[in-house]
């Protein structure tokens, strides 16, 4: 069969165009950029705290065990008690020895009406102590994570604050 | 002077195919990214970290954020106030809550964002604001220390 050469080279070249393809693509990259946030993952401390139940009897058969959170004038943290016993080092190992004071006395087996569940924490922090060693204090009394599993063990889960004092 | 006509000039295209691909990636890549969530973080805010506050597997019903900077004014919808001024605000939240929730203002959870630096009887005091007012859910936020690593 014979190809008639005249109809190919006739034939004209289709071009895309591709001006208003990269103009829609420009603009939602422009979009998807100034809309770019990134976000934090957060977590939380759950506490409930009525107003009346501040100062009441707990419903707890343990005896509260009470944290004092002790403070200089410029927020820094200056000591750390449970009771009347005091942890000594800086702030993380204040934290750390008051984490395994906790675990010797409370336990991690956690279940109904064990040591673990009906434990009670009081903070009594000072008045002008940075936020930031109250959320440690929370980290070392709610659990840890264990080093082989990577798991939270959880600890003492009934926390409740005292007045703050120095104010 | 003699001007010589020049040939037949031919277009000269660049390939745009590399530019593209690069860019549709780009897209693909701040799509995946995109955080259409509703999370009130605000940037002022530097919240303490914690290797123990997990995210919550199921979102709250029905929650109030409250974020304190340094300087303990209070960052509620955007607009800051001060302690006293927080209170109406407050009131009418409850009012909000106990009129369209079931539970009312006990079951709505309050929400604290407080700056690592604050000074911790200035969240307390805002805590105790709440508690006066009939909140009696809180949860203390703090960034998670394994997923900031």
């Amino acid at each position: 069969m014979k190809l008639r050469n005249s109809q190919v080279h006739g034939r004209e070249k289709v071009e895309l165009q591709m001006t208003p393809m990269i103009d829609i693509v420009f603009q939602l990259l422009v979009f998807f950029i100034l809309t770019f946030k990134i976000v934090a993952v957060e977590g939380d401390f759950n506490i409930k705290m009525p107003k009346a139940a501040q100062g009441a009897p707990s419903d707890s058969l343990m005896v509260p065990l009470k944290l004092s959170l002790r403070a200089a004038p410029n927020g820094q943290l200056t000591g750390v008690y449970l009771g009347d016993t005091p942890f000594s080092g800086s702030p993380s190992q204040k934290f750390a020895q008051l984490q395994n004071r906790l675990v010797q006395q409370v336990g991690l087996d956690g279940g109904p009406g064990s040591a673990q569940e009906e434990a009670e924490i009081e903070i009594d922090a000072d008045y002008h102590l940075h936020y930031r060693f109250v959320i440690e204090a929370m980290t070392a009394v709610s659990g840890r994570l264990d080093p082989e599993t990577g798991e939270i063990q959880r600890l003492i889960e009934k926390v409740k604050f005292s007045n703050p004092k120095g104010g | 002077m003699k001007i010589t006509k020049k040939g037949r000039r031919s277009i000269v295209e660049g390939d745009l195919t590399p530019m593209i691909d690069m860019t549709f990636q780009l897209i693909a890549f701040f799509m995946v990214l995109i955080n259409f969530t509703q999370a009130e973080q605000d940037e002022k805010v530097r919240v303490p970290s914690s290797e123990v506050a997990k995210p919550p597997e199921v979102p709250f019903e029905s929650s109030l954020t409250l974020q304190m900077t340094r300087d303990a004014g209070v960052i509620l919808d955007g607009s800051t106030f001060d302690l006293e001024a927080l209170r109406p605000k407050l009131i009418a939240e409850r009012q909000i809550a106990d009129a369209t929730r079931e539970g009312g203002s006990t079951e709505l959870t309050i929400i604290v964002r407080a700056d690592m630096f604050v000074e911790t009887g200035k969240v307390q005091d805002m805590i105790r604001l709440c508690q006066d007012v009939g909140f009696e859910k809180f949860a203390l936020r703090a960034k998670d220390e394994k997923a900031a690593n």
